[in-house]
This record gives C-alpha cells, sequence and structure tokens, in this order.
C-alpha cells in the first residue's frame, strides 16, 4: 500500500485573493504578525502496490497537467509506502 | 450491534425508548404505539419522529390552511392543486407551469452558505418530481438589522451560497426581496422559490401506482448529512445566547443536482417513470410513505441496498437521512434497463431499493430482517392534528393605538429633499444590485425581467412568446400590526407586482413565515394571516396552489414579525408586450392611478426615519386592486404604457427614484394639489401604481381608467436633465440619488 | 447549404442551448456535440459554451479538456478550424494549452453578473470579422473565475501580435491582466471571451443585440473559404 501527497500552490507572482481573504481574517481574529498567506490544495492518492518506475513517472505527469496547471501553479509529489 | 426488529418489538413492549431527544411528545409516542399495536422498533420511532415533526406533517396549521382548498375559487386554471409536491397551472397552449415557495430558515443560520444552497436544491427537486423542467428561482430573505455583526455573518454566506448553488444549475434567478428588521436577528429566513414549466402530458404525481413496479433510488449517495435536521432542527426554537443544537447540516452539491436535472428530465420525457418523488426533508422517510400511501397503498424496500457513502451508517440513520440531491422513481420493471442506461449516461447512480404491492403496509427489510411494517398514510398523511389554542395579544390594541400621527414631519422643500436622500439610502430601499449582480440573470437566454423589475419574466415558448411572471412580497411590520390585513397587503402587492409587468394574476402560492406556534400570541397572528390570505385569493380569484409553512423562527420569547410571503404567477400570452419601469422619452406623460391617503402606519419612513412601528396598516381595497391590474394589463398588452411600477414601500418618492435611475433620465414632477407634498411623496397607500404614456395617448388613458373606476391625477413629465424637480419644492440630482442609494449595501458588506 | 457549427455538452454546460440558439438566429445550423464522443459531425466550426463543466472541481475546466471530444476538436483546430471557447470554454482552451494563460478566481471573490462593456480590438479573426476594429459593445458577463493572468513575456507578446480580440471597458471586473476578456491563438482561428455574446442576441433578453456578430463572423468567413 502507498500514498502518494501532492501539494499545489499558486506561483508566488499569480494574485491570491483567496489567500489574501485569509490574511485579514487572521488579522481580524488577533493574530499579530502576518506577513503573508497563501491557499493551496492537497490532493491524497491511496494506490495498492508500490510505487516506482513507470508508475513514479505517470504520476509525476498526471501531478504536472491534471492536478495541477502549469501556467499559474507549482507542485510537490512526495511518495509515503506504508507497510502496513 | 443488534438490530431493532419487528420480531423484536412485538416481544418488548416495555423496551424504553428515547422519543422525546427525537422530538415526539409522549402523546404522540402513545399513538404511534395504538396505530401499530406494539410499540415501534427504533426504525420506525425514526420515521414517525421526522414525519410527524411540525416541518413535515404541518400538524400546527393543517386546521387553518384548509380554508385555502375551501374557499378557493373556482378557475378552470387549476391542474394541480394543494397536496401534491407544488401547484400545476395551465396557462395555455398547451403549456403548464408549476412554482413554489418553500423555506430553509434555521439551517441557513447554523450554516448560512450550505443552508441556503440546499434550500435552492430542494425546491428545484420538488418542481422536478412534477415533471416539469425547472426555469427560474426566486429568493425572498429576511435579515436582522443591516448593520448588526450577526447580519454581517448571516447575509454574504446566505447570497454566496444561492448564488453558487443556483448559478451551477443553469438556473437564472430573476428576482425575490431582501428585508431588514431587528425582529429577524437570529433567525434570518430564507425563503426559495422556484418555477417550471411542461406540456400537459408531462405531469408527473407521486404516486406509487401499479403493482409490481420498482422504487428506483438515484442521484446521490446517502451519507449522514442533516441527521435528524428536520425533526429536531425546524421544530424547536434556538435557545438565547445562541443555537445548542447543531445536528449535521445538509451540504449540497450543485453539480450533481445539474446531472439530475438531466437524467430526471430525460426519463420523464421518454416516458420511462409512473411516478416521482424528490427526497428532502426527512430523506428516505419521506419519499417512501408518501410514494405508497399515495398510490397502491404498499411498498416494500429492502434498505441494505441503499447505496452508501458512509458503510458505518445504521438502518435508522439511512431512513432519516437528508443527504442532498436524491430522487425516487416507480418504473415500470421493463422500463427499468433504459431507465437505468439514461441514468448512467449522465453518470448519476442509480438502484431499485423496493417495489410497489397491494398490502396497504409499508414495510422495511435490513438484510432479511424486518424492521419497518407500518400503515403508510399514518406515517405521511394522518399525523397528528393540532387546533393550537389562540388569542388575540393583549398589546395589539395599544399598538395600533400608537399611531404615527405624533412623529415629526418633513414639510418645507429642503427637508423633503433630505428626507428623499435618506429614505433611498435606507437598507429597506437601497439598491439590492450588490446582491443580485452574485446571481446568474442570463442563462437558459429566456430571462425578460428580473429584479429589480417589479417582476421577474420569464418566456416559456420560443415560437410565441407565452410567459410567465412571478412576483414575491410581504411587508411583516403591516402583518404586525394587523396579521388578516397583512396577508391581504402581502396578497395585493404581489398582484400589483404581476399586473404591472403586463401579465394577468392567475395563482398564488406562499411561505407563512411564523414563531412558535406554542405561544397562542403567534397561533393568533398565523390564523389571522391564513384567513386572510384564502379570503383574499377568493376575492381576486387567484387560487393558492401550495406552499409551505415554517414555525418556530424565534429566539427565547421575541417571535419575528409575522411574515406570510406570498408569491404571485401571472401569465402573459407575448412576453414582447411586457411592461418595465424605465421611461423614455422627455416629455412623456407621468400619471399616479389609484387613492393616496395619509396613512403611514407601519410605513418605512416611520420605520427608518423614527423607528416607529404602530397604527394601522394601510387600507386594504381588494376591488380596487383587480381593477387596477385590469388597467395594467389592458395598457401594457396594447402598447399604451411606456413605463409602468407599482407604489409599495417608500411611496411615491421611492418609485419616481427608481424609473429614474433606471431609465438614467430625471422628470418634473408635480405634487397633486389636494395632497399634503409629504403624503404624496412617503404614504403607502394600495392599490396605486406610476405608469407613463406619450403625449398623444393620455386621453386614451384616462378612457381605460374611467371605465375600471380607477382615478388618476398627472402628476409630472419624463425630462431631459438629469434630476428629479419638483417644482417649487426642491430639486435633487440624479447623481446624488444615485449615490446615496446605491452605496449602503456595498458600504455594510462589500 | 447552412454552416454547421458545432456546439459542445459537457456534464454542467448549461449555455450550450443559448449558443445553438445564436448559430440558428445568425443563420447557421447548430449542430449538438456530446463531450463522451469522438465524432464532430462534419461541423465547420465550434463553440465550446459556459457553464460549470464537471462542476469546475479541480480547475475550472481542467477535467474537460480531456473529453473524447476534445481529442478530435485540439486536433481540427490546429489543422485551422474556428474554435471558440466562451467563459468555461475559455478556461477549457486554456487548460487544453490552445490558448496561453489561465483563469483565476475574481479578484473581487464574488461571481459578479453585469452588463459589460468591451472594446474589438482585433477583427481578423473569424469570430470576430463582422465587427469594426475599435468597435464597442456592451454584453453579458458572469462568472466566479474570469481573471486572466499570463506572465509578462506572453502579454507583451499578446499586445504586439494584434492577438488581444477583446478588452474591459469602464470597469474591470475580475482583476484580469491589461484588462484582457478574450485572446486569440497565433493562427487567429482559435478564440477565447470571458463575456457571453450568446447572451446578447435578442433585445427581448439582453442588454444589446451586439453579441449576434460572434456568430455572424464566423458563418460569413465559412463562406468565404
Amino acid at each position: 500500500m502507498a500514498r502518494v501527497v501532492v501539494d499545489v500552490m499558486l506561483k508566488p507572482e499569480i494574485l491570491d485573493p483567496q489567500g489574501r481573504a485569509v490574511e485579514g481574517s487572521l488579522r481580524r481574529l488577533g493574530l499579530t504578525g502576518v506577513t503573508g498567506v497563501r491557499q493551496g490544495k492537497q490532493f491524497i492518492i491511496d494506490l495498492a502496490g508500490v510505487v516506482e518506475g513507470e508508475r513514479l513517472e505517470l504520476l509525476e505527469t498526471l501531478a504536472a497537467e491534471l492536478l495541477s496547471n502549469p501556467v499559474i501553479e507549482d507542485y510537490k509529489l512526495r511518495v509515503i509506502e506504508d507497510q502496513v | 450491534m443488534s438490530i431493532d426488529t419487528v420480531a423484536l418489538a412485538e416481544v418488548s413492549p416495555e423496551h424504553s425508548q428515547p422519543f422525546a431527544e427525537l422530538g415526539l411528545k409522549p402523546d404522540e409516542y402513545q399513538q404511534i404505539r395504538d396505530i401499530l399495536q406494539r410499540r415501534p422498533t427504533s426504525s420506525e420511532l425514526a420515521m414517525y419522529s421526522v414525519m410527524w415533526s411540525e416541518h413535515c406533517s404541518y400538524k400546527s396549521s393543517k386546521v387553518h390552511l384548509r380554508q385555502f382548498g375551501e374557499k378557493a375559487p373556482k378557475t378552470d386554471a387549476l391542474l394541480v392543486g394543494i397536496g401534491e409536491n407544488a401547484g400545476v397551472v395551465d396557462i395555455g397552449a398547451g403549456w403548464a407551469v408549476t412554482f413554489k415557495v418553500e423555506s430553509h430558515n434555521h439551517p441557513s443560520y447554523v450554516e448560512p452558505y450550505q443552508g441556503a444552497a440546499t434550500g435552492i436544491g430542494g425546491i428545484v427537486r420538488d418542481i422536478m418530481s412534477m415533471g416539469a423542467r425547472p426555469l427560474a428561482v426566486m429568493d425572498p430573505l429576511r435579515f436582522g438589522p443591516a448593520d448588526a455583526p450577526d447580519t454581517g455573518r448571516v447575509l454574504p454566506g446566505i447570497v454566496a451560497g444561492i448564488g453558487g448553488y443556483g448559478n451551477c444549475l443553469g438556473l437564472p434567478n430573476i428576482g425575490g426581496e431582501i428585508v431588514f428588521d431587528s425582529s429577524y436577528i437570529g433567525n434570518p429566513l430564507v425563503n426559495a422559490l422556484c418555477v417550471g414549466a411542461m406540456k400537459h402530458e408531462d405531469i408527473h404525481l407521486a404516486s406509487a401506482k401499479g403493482v409490481g413496479n420498482l422504487v428506483v433510488l438515484y442521484g446521490a449517495r446517502t451519507g449522514g448529512d442533516g441527521i435528524g435536521g428536520v425533526s429536531v432542527l425546524a421544530s424547536e426554537t434556538f435557545s438565547d445566547g445562541g443555537p445548542t443544537k447543531r445536528p449535521s447540516v445538509q451540504v449540497g452539491d450543485p453539480f450533481m443536482e445539474k446531472l439530475l436535472i438531466e437524467a430526471t428530465l430525460e426519463v420523464l420525457q421518454a416516458g420511462l417513470v409512473e411516478g416521482i418523488q424528490d427526497l428532502g426533508g426527512a430523506g428516505i422517510s419521506c419519499a417512501t410513505s408518501e410514494l405508497a400511501s399515495n398510490g397502491e397503498g404498499g411498498m416494500h424496500v429492502w434498505l441494505d441496498r441503499v447505496l452508501l457513502r458512509d458503510e458505518t451508517l445504521s438502518p435508522e440513520e439511512i431512513l432519516m437521512s437528508e443527504s442532498q440531491e436524491r430522487m425516487c422513481a416507480i418504473v415500470r420493471p421493463d422500463r427499468l434497463p433504459e431507465f437505468m442506461e439514461r441514468c448512467a449516461k449522465w453518470d448519476v447512480e442509480a438502484v431499485v431499493i423496493g417495489e410497489v404491492n397491494a398490502s396497504g403496509r409499508l414495510t422495511v427489510d435490513w438484510h432479511g430482517e424486518r424492521i419497518v411494517d407500518v400503515p403508510p398514510r399514518t406515517v405521511a398523511h394522518e399525523g397528528p392534528v393540532y387546533e393550537r389554542p389562540y388569542h388575540r395579544p393583549p398589546w395589539q390594541d395599544a399598538l395600533q393605538a400608537d399611531t404615527t400621527d405624533h412623529l415629526e414631519r418633513p414639510v418645507t422643500g429642503p427637508e423633503l429633499r433630505d428626507t428623499m436622500l435618506v429614505m433611498v439610502a435606507a437598507p429597506n430601499l437601497a439598491s439590492k444590485s450588490w446582491v443580485t449582480s452574485q446571481y446568474d440573470r442570463y442563462v437558459q437566454g429566456n430571462t425578460v425581467l428580473a429584479q429589480p423589475e417589479d417582476a421577474g419574466m420569464i418566456r416559456i415558448d420560443e415560437s410565441t412568446g407565452l410567459g410567465v411572471a412571478i412576483a414575491t412580497d410581504c411587508n411583516g411590520r403591516f402583518a404586525k400590526l394587523d396579521p388578516y390585513a397583512g396577508a391581504q397587503l402581502a396578497l395585493a402587492e404581489a398582484y400589483r407586482n404581476v399586473a404591472a409587468s403586463g401579465a394577468t394574476p392567475l395563482a398564488v402560492t406562499n411561505c407563512l413565515n411564523f414563531g412558535s406556534p406554542e405561544d397562542p400570541e403567534v397561533m393568533w397572528q398565523f390564523a389571522e394571516a391564513t384567513r386572510g390570505l384564502a379570503d383574499g385569493c377568493l376575492l381576486l380569484g387567484t387560487p393558492v396552489t401550495g406552499g409551505n409553512v415554517s414555525f418556530y423562527n424565534q429566539t427565547g420569547a421575541t417571535a419575528i414579525l409575522p411574515t406570510p410571503v406570498v408569491g404571485v404567477l401571472g401569465v402573459i400570452a407575448d412576453v414582447a408586450t411586457r411592461t418595465s419601469m424605465a421611461w423614455a422619452g422627455a416629455g412623456d406623460r407621468i400619471y399616479l392611478l389609484g387613492d393616496t391617503n395619509d396613512e403611514f402606519g407601519g410605513s418605512e419612513w416611520a420605520n427608518h426615519v423614527h423607528g416607529h412601528l404602530g397604527g394601522l396598516p394601510p387600507r386594504v381595497d381588494l376591488d380596487r386592486e383587480r381593477a387596477l391590474a385590469e388597467v395594467l394589463v389592458a395598457g401594457s398588452t396594447s402598447g399604451l404604457f411606456v413605463a409602468a411600477h407599482d407604489v409599495s414601500d417608500g411611496g411615491v418618492a421611492q418609485v419616481l427614484v427608481e424609473m429614474a435611475l433606471r431609465a438614467g433620465t430625471g422628470a418634473t414632477v408635480l405634487v397633486p394639489a389636494a395632497l399634503e407634498p409629504f403624503v404624496f411623496m412617503f404614504a403607502e397607500s394600495t392599490g396605486r401604481a406610476v405608469v407613463v404614456v406619450s403625449p398623444s395617448a393620455t386621453g386614451q388613458l384616462l378612457d381605460m381608467c374611467g371605465q375600471k373606476g380607477v382615478p388618476l391625477v398627472e402628476i409630472g413629465v419624463v425630462s431631459a436633465a438629469p434630476e428629479l424637480d419638483f417644482a417649487d419644492l426642491f430639486c435633487v440630482s440624479l447623481d446624488d440619488l444615485r449615490r446615496e442609494h446605491e452605496r449602503t449595501l456595498p458600504e455594510l458588506f462589500g | 447549404m447552412s454552416v454547421r457549427v458545432g456546439v459542445v455538452t459537457f456534464p454542467g454546460s448549461l449555455d450550450d442551448r443559448d449558443a445553438a440558439r445564436a448559430v440558428r438566429i445568425a443563420g447557421g445550423e447548430a449542430i449538438a456535440l456530446w463531450h463522451g464522443d469522438e465524432d464532430l459531425k462534419r461541423v465547420d466550426a465550434v463553440i465550446l459554451p459556459g457553464g460549470f463543466s464537471y462542476g469546475d472541481y479541480l480547475r475550472c475546466g481542467a477535467i474537460a479538456r480531456f473529453a473524447p471530444v476534445m481529442h478530435s476538436i485540439i486536433e481540427r483546430a490546429n489543422a485551422g478550424m474556428p474554435l471558440l471557447g466562451i467563459c468555461n470554454g475559455f478556461q477549457i482552451l486554456c487548460e487544453s494549452h490552445l490558448l496561453p494563460g489561465a483563469l483565476t478566481r475574481n479578484d473581487s471573490l464574488h461571481f459578479m453578473c453585469r452588463d459589460q462593456r468591451l472594446r474589438i480590438e482585433n477583427t481578423s479573426s473569424p469570430w470576430t470579422a463582422d465587427f469594426t476594429s475599435g468597435q464597442e459593445i456592451v454584453i453579458p458577463l458572469k462568472n466566479g473565475e474570469g481573471g486572466y493572468v499570463a506572465d509578462e513575456r506572453t502579454l507583451d507578446a499578446l499586445e504586439a501580435e494584434g492577438r488581444v480580440v477583446a478588452r474591459y471597458l469602464e470597469v474591470n471586473p475580475n482583476g484580469s491582466r491589461r484588462d484582457i476578456a478574450g485572446i486569440a491563438n497565433e493562427r487567429g482561428n482559435v478564440v477565447g471571451l470571458m463575456p457571453h455574446p450568446e447572451h446578447a442576441v435578442e433585445s427581448l433578453t439582453g442588454p444589446s443585440t451586439d453579441g449576434i456578430n460572434f456568430f455572424t463572423s464566423v458563418l460569413k468567413s465559412m463562406v468565404g473559404s
């Protein structure tokens, strides 16, 4: 059993109005010294078997083309093997 | 974990059951035992508790709602009356229209976005279950004071939810209301209306006919949404200091609902369905018991076949779940394969969960064990009926005696000008476009009139221009001063709004929002309002086709204003003849139709400027409303009117401002000699409208009004100048008016 | 022989019927195309309509771009077939990389429906040939994710090559860079437009009839070829 976690964030230069709205809320609720908030997405994909070789390559491609939009987003992919 | 079966219930009568936690009173619990001749199983208890809740069973309101049927005016236009999911009205040329308004008040206080979103989802499914394609939505909304912090929490979420769900379904939002009053703090009202159309032959009823036919559950999977929401939430008031009950609120998926709409319309059009019901409050309990009791009278259900999102749900929870986006169809066995195929095309899951039979019982099995065996009518239709005690509140006389006579009035030109600018910025009168621009009004390409026009109007038939218009109205302050008159005033206003657009009023729906029915004073308000509405509908010839009651809108001892929202639907033969409120050419004549009296009880002026509520509401004259409506429709259809706008909240001043801002050009205004300028500008007398005609058509207008006995007086001339010029009194620029009118909501919520 | 314009229906498409109506009013034949079917039924041009395909889940248009019908459409578009993406359709075109850039959440964070004034700046595409260059029009805009973004190099190239098809005037309703409301690809046959011309084809239901020219343009450009 394997778990793949893909974190997707807007590229730094892209305006993030949701992050900005969250930043405003944090401040209003008493959090001082906030210098920035960015909002992103996390995909958790559970798979049978192991993740390596062609399968891993396919996952990278899917992360780059489906799960994220390369024009405006960056992604990071991590593989977590589950021994159980 | 053992299941509570019928067999077990038969041999354990002494087993203690948590009926009170499920919202049942001791006598109701005993009634169930009497019906079943044994104690109910926990699943049966769950079913009865939800179906006998106030929200589902209407137990406190039934005795009063009967009047809508008893006093229904005779009309051939009514194809399906009260009792079905929604009323159906014949609009000619083989077309029928179905419409209804419903409430989702309590969930919207708890979770504004999802509460409002799922409210839209529910009413849309109601309309679909009549066999109609949903065509448009409208939303009458009511909130606490506009500047209250909790309004700031609740309003944006509700608006976003309505937009988020409705826009995604592809249903244009064509109107509604936004009203602020302190009595709604803690109890916002979210009423949702949907209108749909179909050909006569496509009308479907929620009945399970045909022994051997299959019961198919399709749409979203069933999860733990809103478990107990209906019975627990809507049947008890919130205690002071906040909602202590927080059961899971339903979460909506508009994309699933969109797929459900398309799949449902396909199976209906292909003739694959014998009966259909949507799953709303009380979920599977409601759908199965209603279908069974309306049809052959018997149904068997294999509950373990229900597709689940959460495999840990118990049978009781499955029966009570209010997961959204689910429908139930009765399908002949030979038509099942095609039904399943159509659902698969739209990626909509479907599963056979039961079968129609002639047993006269609704039976439910869970993995082969019988857990429900009840007579369906006792669940769905023969719930308790209460004759709640009611009496006129002891404070009613004092309230009515506290008239507006002593309130200081503006007299001079500058005072009137200042008052005008203050009034157009009042939250109840200000521009609502901050809200309405979050809704799609264009989708489907058939929206002819939408907010801020008097009524929403959609074209039904592209080839002929046949269309319908709808308006929803209620002035809760009027209703508090006199609930009988208040209900009639709501009816009159909606009726007048429909006529002003050029459509002939035909039928009525209602959403009756009140406090606790256990409070005899609230119950008196309810009894008076329903009586007023029933009497009014009879007089106007527009029957009530269906509606909704929402009780328990109160926090502690403070009930909301009695708020009987009335929706009127009208038909127009060719939408091209409709009339909007925008006047056009300089030189056109502006007329005020109807009588203006010095009456300010419950007026927005008294409310906004003086914080005063007292006296009597404006006099009702339904004969005059009928005559006025005939003039409005005739004037529109014949092309006589350049523009028309009904007079209501804020009086003639508000009307002139709205017309001028819509048109982008002003007018010179003449106060009629017989009237005090203040009364002319701000009184809210009924049975009035402002119409605009070209100079050459004034004779025709006078004739038309003379024939119908509607008095009229010329009050101005459209001008090319961007101002409203009240002759010797004052002049105010459209820029000033627009600035004041448009800044209120963005400043509060933007 | 009337021009055949395909209108694609994805699960969740909303303005497909309105686009088809606009094609008919313009004098063309509207052909319904199903997302799951690769067959383009010999159409001369294709419209990807507005709506919420796949509920806007993941990202607007991100799932729709992989639909079977899109394989055929991309192929033919690369060979020069006129292709118009309206609103959600524009989003699908960007996700498919037929157009550069991307559409992001409105900077106001609110869904916005308004009658929007635009300037048509490129009249050499088959979708805008029936306008005059610089013509100002008013058509409805209705979206929550309409903010056009692209890196500076791309934006400069779009401007320099005259590929900005339409620009917002008076009010920028969503934070789009350079007030861009619509763009074309290098060849000019693929156009993405955020506002909805199909809702401005009848004076009865729209703020104007300015939108009809998008549809008459493509019919005229087909007749010529």
